[in-house]
């Protein structure tokens, strides 16, 4: 693997080989006093975050620093980012500076895939850490590591996304990659919150979320940006909450084993109720450990092997 | 002036080939090979194999001056446009400062002039600094200097029903047509790319074809009633072609151009996100691109206009949110209309004639341009060789920018001479 | 997955049979148990329990691929041989490769440390072959980060020699004098499909 920019065309070979990776450095330092591997010494990771997610940004900076890398944080503000720098301009420099690897999250769809351009004649690689609603493949391959051990797999397992499909890059790359791995997808949202062509995805769609809720393995809920209320998707945000929060009334119409996922951060009280995103059916905080873990294992892929 | 003797073509690419006479600015003598005469002065153009057409005309340009003079002056676009094989073109007004005055217009005629290499008309600011809230002095820059034709708020749309009802109904009194880019602004804000599954996959905010089709619609209603004349810039959707088809059925004085980027071009480019290939209007599906063909040969678009819009490097080598839209287009419609016109046999070389030059001349109400192939017309004349083939070099396009999207691409037919009022402006690729 | 061995390839020698493979684990199944006393009065040197100073028989962790049966195969026998339960494990140490950047991704193994931990415990590392040190160099790595070992052995079922650091075998099955650009391969039922160490000339 050079770059990790979509999970749209990654094998199921591949997506499978880091979520096996992600097993084992989850396994191997489980309970280690010291959470520190060399496998990356000496290699030089950078974050270069237009957007701010400190979730994000410091799940990548642990994933480098538990195996060595130096890891460098490049934000918006107070860099030259800020001083109208051109995202190419910044992206040569990081790379001539030494980065073996950049980790950019970028409000504009694409963007990691210009600098993945502007890198050909570089060793440097690129990780796509969200960009604009397009995707958010590190997002989808730690949901399917929290899946895969809270369901025991993935293939033949039917899951629900909801909520905001149409801004929600989490739910492209997730689509994808469960698809890869032979889930059945069923996106459920308002009419105005699902993608134009969404029928030509590897999808099913609904617009009921109760009619749903009996027949699936997991339930992936969407944030619901605060923006998006102003927008006129929909008439009110309790509107919405009464059609697609997932309440307890609806938590108790999940089959026993299913699960409920949240890529954070939460709108409690809106796409999801206080009780719901506490209880033990919510694997929240996993998704959050095994970002880790599925970060770790991304930058192992693609640092750690011969040089291509 | 020196007269020119043109050997072997064969006007509008149809029978036997003729040799033509220019001289004094006009077409001399047309006459069997070897039967003209021909003073010894002449300089001979050997077009044996060649197609003559008159000189092209387009209504749709963005030649940057004045303001942003490091990607296109009126010179270098002047030269994109001779070596493409224009005798004419219509310069926007969204130039800094704009042209909403007679001052700027004026200035633009005469950079033109000045240059000589293609008549270059400039299109006056249908509201005032574009920005869609008061009328721009029409009157005065229709009869100043200038004298101008269109008016269009090129790059934004006049989308204030109330004020476009105005613009036109003002128009009637002054012979000129409005120019409208149809784009409903509320359904396209933040808009990057045609709404389809590509960019919906892809994550750009879509640009959906009901925001063309209902302004579109809406202005057609209003010229109906208004008795206006109304012509759409860059047609790009299905649903804009049965507008049209609709509004002319009913004999409303609608004209619509289609860009040779909209013909051949489709949002699978979105994929690579390079911004050399955002353009607004976005390039649209395979089957809008099917249906513009179709519509500019039926004559429901009237004809082709390039659209041409110089970028600098900063202003594309860069993430698509903050890329501007545009693409260069003068040296590269004529091969882009034979590639998909002429090579699909859609349009014979005639067509190409009539949706080139003829009738964008008859829009802008040129009375020197788009005129017969006959003694005593105006020699704005251009030669194409129809079986050669040229490889796209932006870096080799007389325009300073270099934002082409067809870099690589091998296409057809080969500009060999523009003859502006008979002397030649451009000959074998350089300027003359 | 590393490459199923034993494929017929040319001038391909036969250095172990199946027979000779279970006779030399079973040797150095003695070794160990006469080297950590396992026999003894004291029952044991692979250490002590803190808490009631009873001695504590040695941990065997293999490295895998090869390594893992090995120690589970060591450990089998040292029960039957001496009475006494010796656990066995896994220790990847993949991580921890000074050659990552040599070759393509490797694929992590399996890491089992026995429930006891290893610390204050003689750790034995087991190997299928022992060759320029590396990997051993690498164990010895992971190893501290899982704990602190009272004393680190080396078994290895095979030395060919060649080492590139200063490191000895504690119980070596049989030492085979190579050339560099030879191949040695074991090939163990549980991974391959029979239990053969097999030397392959360039």
């Amino acid at each position: 693997m050079r770059h990790l920019l979509t999970t749209d065309g990654l094998g199921r070979d591949e997506a499978t080989a880091v979520l096996e990776t992600a097993d084992e450095l989850k396994r191997t330092l489980l309970g280690r006093e010291v959470r520190k591997l060399p496998t990356l010494r000496g290699r030089t990771v950078v974050t270069m975050f237009y957007e701010n997610s400190t979730r994000t940004r410091v799940s990548f900076e642990l994933a480098g620093k538990w195996m060595s890398a130096d890891v460098v944080n490049v934000s918006a503000g107070g860099s030259s980012v800020g001083k109208g720098e051109s995202l190419r301009d910044t992206t040569l420099t990081l790379s001539a500076a030494g980065a073996d690897c950049v980790i950019v999250r970028h409000p504009a769809s694409g963007a990691p895939h210009r600098l993945s351009g502007w890198l050909t004649d570089t060793r440097t690689s690129v990780v796509n850490a969200g960009d604009g609603m397009h995707e958010h493949p590190t997002q989808a391959l730690l949901d399917a590591a929290t899946l895969r051990e809270r369901l025991g797999g993935i293939e033949g397992r039917r899951i629900a996304i909801v909520g905001d499909v149409l801004h929600s890059r989490v739910a492209r790359s997730n689509v994808h990659l469960l698809a890869t791995l032979g889930a059945e997808v069923v996106l459920v949202a308002p009419p105005t919150l699902l993608p134009y062509g969404v029928e030509q995805w590897p999808v099913t769609t609904a617009f009921d979320l109760d009619s749903q809720l009996p027949g699936v393995d997991a339930v992936m809920m969407l944030r619901v940006q605060a923006e998006r209320m102003q927008g006129g998707f929909f008439p009110s945000a309790r509107e919405y909450s009464i059609a697609y929060g997932l309440n307890e009334k609806r938590l108790a119409m999940l089959p026993e084993h299913a699960v409920v996922l949240h890529p954070g951060p939460m709108l409690r009280g809106m796409e999801i109720a206080s009780p719901v995103a506490d209880s033990p059916r919510a694997a929240i905080t996993d998704q959050v450990s095994n970002g880790v873990h599925v970060r770790m294992a991304v930058l192992y892929h693609l640092l750690a092997g011969e040089e291509l | 002036m020196t007269e020119v003797l043109i050997t072997g073509a064969r006007p509008y690419g149809e029978g036997d080939p003729v040799d033509v006479l220019v001289a004094d600015g006009v077409i001399a003598e047309i006459g069997e090979r070897g039967a003209v005469q021909a003073p010894s002065s002449a300089e001979v153009l050997d077009a044996a194999g060649q197609v003559l057409l008159p000189g092209l005309v387009d209504l749709h340009t963005h030649l940057r001056e004045p303001g942003r003079e490091d990607t296109e002056t009126i010179e270098t676009g002047s030269r994109a446009a001779a070596l493409g094989g224009y005798t004419a073109v219509f310069a926007m007004a969204n130039t800094d400062p704009v042209a909403d005055n007679a001052l700027v217009t004026g200035h633009v005629l005469r950079r033109g002039r000045e240059t000589g290499l293609v008549d270059v008309h400039p299109v006056g600011a249908v509201t005032a600094g574009l920005e869609g809230e008061r009328l721009a002095e029409m009157g005065t820059m229709a009869t100043a200097e200038a004298g101008v034709r269109m008016f269009s708020d090129d790059g934004r749309c006049v989308s204030d029903p109330l004020l476009m009802r105005r613009a036109l109904e003002y128009s009637t009194a002054l012979g000129v047509v409005i120019a409208q880019h149809a784009e409903d602004p509320r359904l396209t804000g933040g808009a990057q790319a045609h709404e389809g599954e590509r960019a919906s996959r892809l994550g750009y905010a879509g640009w959906p074809a009901s925001a063309e089709e209902s302004v579109v619609a809406r202005d057609c209603v209003l010229a109906r009633h208004a008795h206006a004349r109304l012509h759409v810039c860059h047609v790009s959707t299905t649903g804009t072609v049965d507008v049209l088809n609709w509004a002319k059925g009913l004999g409303i004085d609608v004209s619509a151009e289609v860009t040779p980027h909209h013909l051949l071009l489709t949002d699978e480019r979105l994929e690579t996100y390079d911004p050399v290939n955002k353009v607004n209007p976005p390039l649209r599906a395979g089957r809008d691109t099917e249906r513009l063909r179709q519509a500019l040969a039926d004559g429901v678009l009237d004809c082709v206009a390039t659209d041409h819009a110089p970028h600098a490097e900063q202003d594309k080598s860069c993430e698509w949110d903050a890329a501007r839209p545009g693409m260069l287009g003068l040296q590269t419609a004529l091969s882009i209309v034979a590639d998909t016109m002429v090579g699909s046999g859609l349009l014979d070389w005639r067509g190409v004639a009539r949706v080139m030059s003829e009738r964008p001349a008859e829009i802008a109400g040129l009375p020197d341009q788009g005129r017969p192939l006959a003694a005593g017309e105006p020699a704005n004349l251009v030669l194409v060789d129809p079986d050669a083939e040229w490889t796209v070099r932006g870096a080799e396009l007389a325009s300073i920018a270099g934002n082409t999207p067809y870099e690589g691409m091998r296409l057809p037919a080969v500009v060999t001479a523009t003859l502006l009022r008979g002397r030649i402006t451009a000959r074998e690729g350089k300027i003359d | 997955m590393a490459p199923p061995r034993g494929a017929a390839a040319p001038a391909e020698r036969e250095l172990l049979s199946a027979g000779d493979v279970a006779r030399t684990i079973a040797r150095m199944a003695h070794q160990v148990i006469e080297k950590t006393a396992l026999d003894g009065p004291t029952g044991g040197a692979g250490g002590t329990d803190g808490g009631t100073g009873t001695p504590l028989p040695p941990v065997l962790l293999g490295i895998p691929t090869r390594g893992t049966p090995l120690a589970r195969r060591l450990a089998t026998r040292i029960e039957e041989f001496s009475g006494v339960a010796v656990p066995a494990g896994a220790l990847d140490v993949t991580l921890y490769r000074d050659d990552l950047r040599r070759k393509p991704t490797r694929p992590l193994e399996e890491t089992d440390v026995p429930a006891g931990g290893i610390d204050d415990r003689v750790v034995i590392l087991v190997d299928d072959v022992l060759f320029s040190g590396r990997t051993v160099r690498s164990a010895l790595d992971a190893l501290s980060d899982h704990g602190r070992p009272r004393a680190v052995q080396l078994a290895a079922l095979v030395d060919r020699g060649h080492r590139d650091l200063p490191i000895r075998a504690d119980y070596v099955g049989k030492n085979v004098p190579t050339s560099r650009t030879e191949e040695v391969s074991v090939l163990l039922a549980e991974t391959d499909d029979r239990d053969a160490v097999l030397i392959r000339g360039q």
